[in-house]
């Protein structure tokens, strides 16, 4: 199964990469081998099995409405690259 | 003039629910405190951590789904929706695509024709996301506050069965009062714990009688509902004058996003739809379904008491209430029912209570006070108003025009206002005897008592008048014309 230099375009803008064209190369063979791969699950015969939501036979795993111990804003804000004040600052995603 | 068009209007709330935590976390859901002060790692989008889900918050959506007459899934999962965006750390939202855990419903609004059924598509429950702050700067940083990311919220989606903003409005009006009454959610628009999206188009009628349909647009960013309803009148005029000029019809134009500037008054193309909405949605692995089964909604539905359903049916069947009344006691919230049946308590018969409820009470808390909750006077102060009236010591419209709004005004009671105003109603016959005995033998009322005699019916509404007059308007009428008929035909 091939994966196009279109798919992997729009991939990589869906998920704000900045690919080289020789990167855009190697991923779309790459990604087009794991689709191959996984594609062998289509030979299975899965006539009658239901859809699996979850992997594990469990349900309903809950917790209490109670209250934790929140982070200090200066170890929520340890890694940002960059702060301002009490807030973490980022390049602004709309264009003015 | 009547527009050449139909809108049709479908409404997305978002509700916040009302937890002490967030959704898949303990962290606190308090609003207005300092930024990134109620984070944890996984708030934040921190690797290695897993969401664990806040009993209480499906429970009140659960409660929600029972309130909007919605079939609750027996079965159902969370689901991963990704999007690239700095309000959202981990890069997707878990939320709910193809098993929501309610489906179908419907709420019904009141509006001038009757009750209108507004169907429901869908409530599933999903987190929010963080706040962004954008610099007025062009390329200025963009500040991000995460105190809000994973709170957790419910998302009530519409059919598009609204047909003017005044629909939308009611219908907006009647789902904060449900979601208000069984404590589901708060539904502060100023806080953002409620939030509504638009989607409305247009089905022009053409002079060749067939029907052009508009592209679909969705208008976000609407933060009261005033909004809603000023933004929908402006998105409908919009579309019907775009149309004239472009001729454009849903499939030849994207759906469009746009957004509400409430200063301005106008709505603003935001981002294409089409390249946001590939969300690539799958099952979310960190957390396991839900099974809901036959004792677990029992349980909920007992807890949640009488729904608004319930509740009209019985004012109806056992007052004898007119649809009209019974709904808007309810619709309009507890506290009005509350109000309506403590007046009952104190001994109002239950048609002129609800009529004062609707008709006085609550058209003088028309801008007066903040929250339904603080309706005036209190019950017993009205039901003592409501005795005067029907012991004859008030007329009516004294009562209504005079001191109930006084009573508003002053606090002051029933009893004392009256008589401030002299309003009180004299039942001593002596002396409405006398001031009848004093009109009929005055000289000028003369051709007026010899008008009647002669069977001029019509001459004794001036005979009524002047004794009126001269009682200060403190006589009960009907004693009057009593009084008077007996003296003038004797």
């Amino acid at each position: 199964m091939s994966f196009s230099r279109e798919q992997v375009d729009k991939v990589a803008l869906l998920s704000r990469l900045e690919l080289t064209d020789e990167e855009k190369d190697r991923i779309s063979q790459q990604l087009g081998s794991i689709l191959d791969y996984i594609e062998q699950l289509g030979e299975l015969d899965t006539e009658g099995v239901e859809p699996l939501a979850h992997c594990l036979p469990i349900q309903n795993v809950f917790r209490e409405d109670v209250v934790e111990e929140s982070l200090s804003i200066d170890e929520a804000l340890g890694n940002a690259p960059k702060r301002r004040d009490e807030f973490f600052a980022v390049p602004p995603p709309i264009e003015k | 003039m009547s527009k050449p068009y139909k809108i049709l209007i479908g409404l997305e709330v978002h509700a916040q629910l009302q937890t002490n935590t967030k959704l898949f976390s303990g962290m606190p859901t308090t609003f207005g405190m300092r930024p990134n002060s109620q984070t944890s790692p996984l708030c934040i989008g921190m690797p290695g951590t897993l969401p664990v889900m806040n009993k209480r918050a499906f429970e009140l959506a659960m409660k929600a789904g029972l309130a909007f007459d919605c079939t609750l899934s027996r079965f159902t999962k969370w689901d991963r929706k990704q999007y690239y965006y700095p309000d959202l750390p981990k890069g997707y939202q878990i939320s709910q695509y193809d098993l929501p855990f309610a489906e179908g419903g419907a709420v019904d609004i009141t509006i001038e024709e009757g009750t209108k059924r507004v169907r429901l598509i869908r409530v599933h429950l999903e987190e929010d996301a963080g706040k962004n702050t954008h610099s007025d700067k062009k390329g200025g940083d963009s500040l991000v506050d995460l105190n809000r990311a994973g709170v957790p919220l419910i998302e009530i989606v519409s059919e598009p069965d609204m047909e003017t903003p005044e629909e939308a409005k009611a219908y907006l009006e009647t789902v904060r009062t449900l979601l208000r009454d069984l404590e589901v959610s708060d539904c502060e628009m100023q806080e953002g714990s409620l939030r509504c999206d638009a989607n409305v188009n247009l089905h022009i009628t053409k002079p060749d009688g067939t029907i052009a349909k508009t592209p679909i647009v969705e208008i976000k960013n609407m933060n009261s509902i005033r909004a809603v309803e000023r933004a929908l009148y402006y998105e409908a005029d919009r579309q019907y004058e775009l149309w004239q000029q472009d001729g454009k019809v849903m499939g030849e134009a994207p759906k469009q996003t746009r957004g509400w500037d409430d200063a301005r008054g106008v709505t603003i193309p935001q981002r294409e739809k089409e390249e946001a909405s590939d969300y690539r949605y799958f099952p979310e692995p960190d957390l396991v379904p839900i099974v809901i089964d036959d004792a677990w909604i029992e349980r909920i539905k007992a807890e949640m008491g009488e729904t608004s359903g319930d509740r009209i049916e019985r004012y109806k069947s056992e007052y004898g209430l007119s649809d009209y009344n019974a709904d808007v006691l309810v619709t309009k919230g507890r506290a009005v029912s509350d109000y309506f049946e403590e007046l009952l308590a104190q001994k109002v018969e239950p048609k002129a209570a609800a009529n004062w409820t609707i008709n006085d009470v609550l058209s003088h808390a028309v801008g007066r006070v903040k929250t339904i909750d603080d309706l005036n006077p209190a019950p017993k102060e009205l039901a003592e108003l409501i005795g005067m009236v029907k012991g004859k010591k008030l007329n009516l419209n004294d009562a209504r025009e005079k001191v109930l709004p006084a009573m508003v005004e002053s606090g002051k009671s029933a009893p004392e206002i009256s008589k401030e105003l002299g309003l009180e109603v004299v039942l001593d016959t002596g002396a409405i005897d006398a001031v009848c005995d004093e009109v009929i033998n005055d000289p000028k009322m003369a051709k007026s008592v010899d008008d009647f005699k002669g069977g001029k019916e019509k001459a004794f509404g001036a005979l009524m008048g002047q004794v009126m007059r001269r009682s200060q308007g403190k006589f009960p009428p009907d004693m009057v014309t009593k009084t008077l008929r007996e003296k003038l035909t004797s």
